[in-house]
């Protein structure tokens, strides 16, 4: 009993060091990306409330939970209500099943990957219910966006890990990231490129984010499903909306660009040195990298248009992931990566 | 199985991509616009009947309120209908001011679209640096007319004022200060031309800049390529003018057709579309920024080597000098009467109009001898363009209103009047 005890607040422990850091990453990468899109406009971003702004992501939160939540006439309350928990759930949930370093994982299963695509399908759900509960013409369309946008970008997404799988031989997230171990040449990117490229453009679009906004298509639906949450409720559909930027971010870094394996490994004498080291810094630092590339589209493209998402996913992703997994299976049979 | 009916659905007046006021009511069939009804007159102020209510000269702020983004070209056209009914002719140094002055307005506007259309589609940059050039356009609004919007300048009989010899600078403040405030005085050492010249060198880089985050865009182009296509025939039943009619194919443009100031010795070209569809329209606009800019430089040419009046020496249609009003009993009186009662007008009527940079602006206006119009009208091309709205809308998607919108170049004040 008391071992069962044991077990429970430890695993509790675990949980919420790894909650912490990603709800805390959450509120810096908001700051990042408005510094971020600060510059990249010529101007300076938040600079107010704290040195340099850094106070900024706390004043945000704070302000929104102490607002009112307010809900629509009509809406039903509680598919309202339990939307935005819908779409943070799985977020967070995706992060048990991350290695941070070979030894550093919460839940090391087998089915790792498997578990992780099963997730992050769950957070359309949250949107699209939001968007149906708020008795809003815009939320509606922009629920009904989403889930069109899911349905063409999550098979693409799907087909982009099987190259990974094919490759990698299991579907353990360590075991990935190992499999890919030598230099920077045998990791994934290289050749899985064209899956590596979709994998990470339906990511940008799985989490409804620049060019692929059209679920909140700020300009056309004002704000899409969340237009009618207020307060709380939309700081968690924000919440969710980051985490899964960066969970995204964290994925393609393990499953293409080798983890937490360092890039200088397998050069000579620089990978002797301590740069050659593998370690949770490199997996960050991937990651960040990842992160930063999401903020750059948003600066940059404008969006695309629905009907226009839905060719770019059917017409050209997924015909581009059905070629490649042939051709990975070429690699893995003639042993030249992997295996 | 119930009946699958078409949603209705308010686009505005409160919503980011509606420009102001409008209101357009929807009608959709998934994502598809089956019918598109744009309302207006939430913006109404009665600024005709206002007009008609005031002596001739105190109606020419109302005119900057109109189109509130490129102000002193509804002000030339008023201005220039008073002048052909009183028959007088602004100096030669009036009208060229004026020239460079309507095509600082035109870059004006056309930067503020430029930002809002890219930003209607999603792209965020190009807004934000549209408005950094629109600063220094502003800034000259302000140090030759002492306000940043809502001019007065153009008079009937020539301008208020003299372009300042002095470009003001920025002061230093906790906030500008070292290399920064440096940077932002560099172009303010010298003369209002100076300054005006040092944008306009400036400028074509900066539409460059535009371009390149815009015109070979995939996106951009999926997202404008034969959106609202209008042939140069339906073009001109709908009654476009400007860029609209331009981007269709039609080349017309009043200041080559029928010139006014002084733009028959300017060299310029007008550009124009092929396909008539919002990419078209673009391409038009950002081009006549540059023809713009040419023509500005131009003007600075000119205005460097002629000084000379800039108003009608004509006390019964401009005040004297200040100068004058303190020791000359006849210059106060002509002051006093020109500010209370105003000047009467000979009995007449006219239209007057200029190629503002959304399309024809033209004032319509009658006199019946007294010191106010006996009814104004004003033609502002805006008006025209959204009646379009329906025709051009129908089977696009939703999120091409937002486009169209944009490419139309709406503004409300001028449409409501």
């Amino acid at each position: 009993m008391m071992d069962q005890l044991l077990t429970l607040l430890w695993t509790m422990a675990k949980i919420l060091m790894i909650i912490l850091p990603v709800t805390i990453g959450v509120a810096y990468y908001t700051y990042f990306e408005r510094k971020v899109l600060g510059y990249m406009h010529a101007r300076r971003g938040p600079n107010r409330i704290g040195p340099l702004g850094l106070l900024q992501p706390f004043a945000d939160v704070f302000k929104m939970l102490f607002k009112e939540l307010i809900v629509p006439t009509n809406a039903s309350k509680f598919l309202f209500l339990l939307a935005p928990l819908l779409s943070l759930g799985p977020a967070l949930a995706a992060w048990a099943v991350v290695p941070f370093d070979d030894w550093l994982v919460l839940a090391d299963i087998d089915a790792g990957l498997l578990m992780i695509l099963a997730l992050t399908s769950m957070g359309v759900y949250g949107i699209l219910l939001g968007g149906w509960a708020s008795n809003s013409k815009y939320a509606l369309l922009g629920g009904l966006r989403a889930a069109a946008q899911t349905v063409s970008y999550e098979i693409a997404m799907g087909f982009a890990l099987v190259g990974v799988i094919v490759l990698a031989g299991t579907l353990n997230l360590t075991a990935i990231v190992e499999a890919q171990s030598g230099n920077i040449f045998t990791w994934y990117w290289l050749p899985l490129l064209p899956l590596f490229v979709i994998y990470f453009v339906s990511g940008v679009a799985e989490t409804n984010r620049a060019p692929f906004d059209v679920a909140e298509g700020e300009s056309e639906i004002v704000a899409g499903f969340h237009v009618e949450y207020s307060g709380a409720g939309f700081a968690v559909f924000f919440l969710a909306e980051y985490a899964n930027m960066i969970l995204i971010s964290a994925l393609a870094s393990l499953l293409f660009m080798g983890g937490w394996l360092s890039p200088f490994a397998g050069i000579p004498v620089l990978g002797d040195t301590i740069l050659g080291e593998g370690g949770v810094h490199w997996f960050l630092l991937k990651t960040v990298v990842f992160c930063f590339l999401f903020l750059w589209f948003r600066a940059t493209f404008p969006r695309y248009r629905y009907d226009q998402i839905m060719r770019l996913g059917w017409k050209v992703f997924i015909p581009i992931t059905i070629v490649w997994i042939m051709v990975a299976g070429v690699f893995r049979v003639m042993g030249w990566f992997g295996g | 199985m119930s009946e699958i009916r078409n949603f209705t659905m308010n686009f505005g007046p409160q919503h980011p991509a509606a420009h102001g006021v409008l209101r357009l009511i929807l009608e959709l069939d998934g994502e598809t616009v089956v019918r598109a009804d744009p309302h207006v007159g939430l913006l109404h102020r009665a600024t005709e009947k206002l007009a008609e209510s005031k002596p001739f000269n105190h109606s020419i702020g109302y005119m900057d309120r109109l189109d509130y983004v490129s102000m002193m070209c509804n002000e030339h056209a008023y201005v220039m209908a008073i002048e052909k009914l009183l028959n007088i002719e602004a100096p030669e140094r009036a009208l060229w001011i004026r020239t460079m002055f309507d095509e600082i307005t035109r870059i004006l506007n056309h930067l503020m679209w430029i930002g809002s259309n890219a930003l209607d589609l999603g792209a965020m940059a190009v807004f934000l640096y549209a408005f950094r050039e629109r600063e220094n356009l502003m800034d000259v609004y302000e140090t030759v007319s002492g306000t940043r919007m809502h001019a007065t300048y153009y008079r009937p009989g020539g301008v208020y004022r003299d372009l300042p010899e002095e470009m003001p600078r920025v002061a230093e403040s906790r906030w500008r200060k070292g290399k920064d405030l440096e940077r932002m005085n560099e172009w303010r050492q010298g003369s209002l031309l100076d300054f005006i010249e040092a944008f306009t060198d400036d400028f074509f880089d900066r539409v460059d800049d535009y371009e390149t985050l815009l015109t070979d865009n995939r996106i951009w182009k999926q997202r404008t390529v034969g959106i609202g296509a209008v042939s140069p025939d339906r073009a001109l039943q709908l009654g476009f003018t400007g860029p609209m009619l331009r981007g269709s194919g039609v080349e017309w443009d009043l200041r080559k057709k029928q010139p006014y100031a002084k733009y028959r010795e300017v060299d310029f070209d007008i550009p124009v579309g092929s396909n008539g569809d919002c990419y078209d329209r673009y391409l038009v606009r950002v081009e006549e920024m540059r023809q713009s800019a040419k023509i500005i430089k131009q003007c600075i040419a000119w205005l460097r080597e002629n000084p000379g009046q800039v108003i009608v020496r004509n006390f019964k249609v401009a005040p004297p000098k200040r100068e004058e009003m303190k020791d000359d009993m006849e210059a106060l009186i002509h002051h006093f009467k020109l500010f209370t009662e105003g000047y009467c007008v000979p009995e007449g009527e006219t239209y007057a109009s200029v190629e503002a940079p959304k399309g024809e602006f033209g004032c319509y206006m009658i006199s019946d001898g007294a010191n106010k119009p006996f009814r104004v009208h004003l033609r502002a091309p805006g008006y025209a363009h959204l009646s379009s709205m329906n025709e051009m809308a129908k089977g696009h998607m939703l999120a091409d209103i937002a486009a169209l919108i944009a490419t139309q170049d709406i503004v409300f004040g001028e449409i409501d009047r």
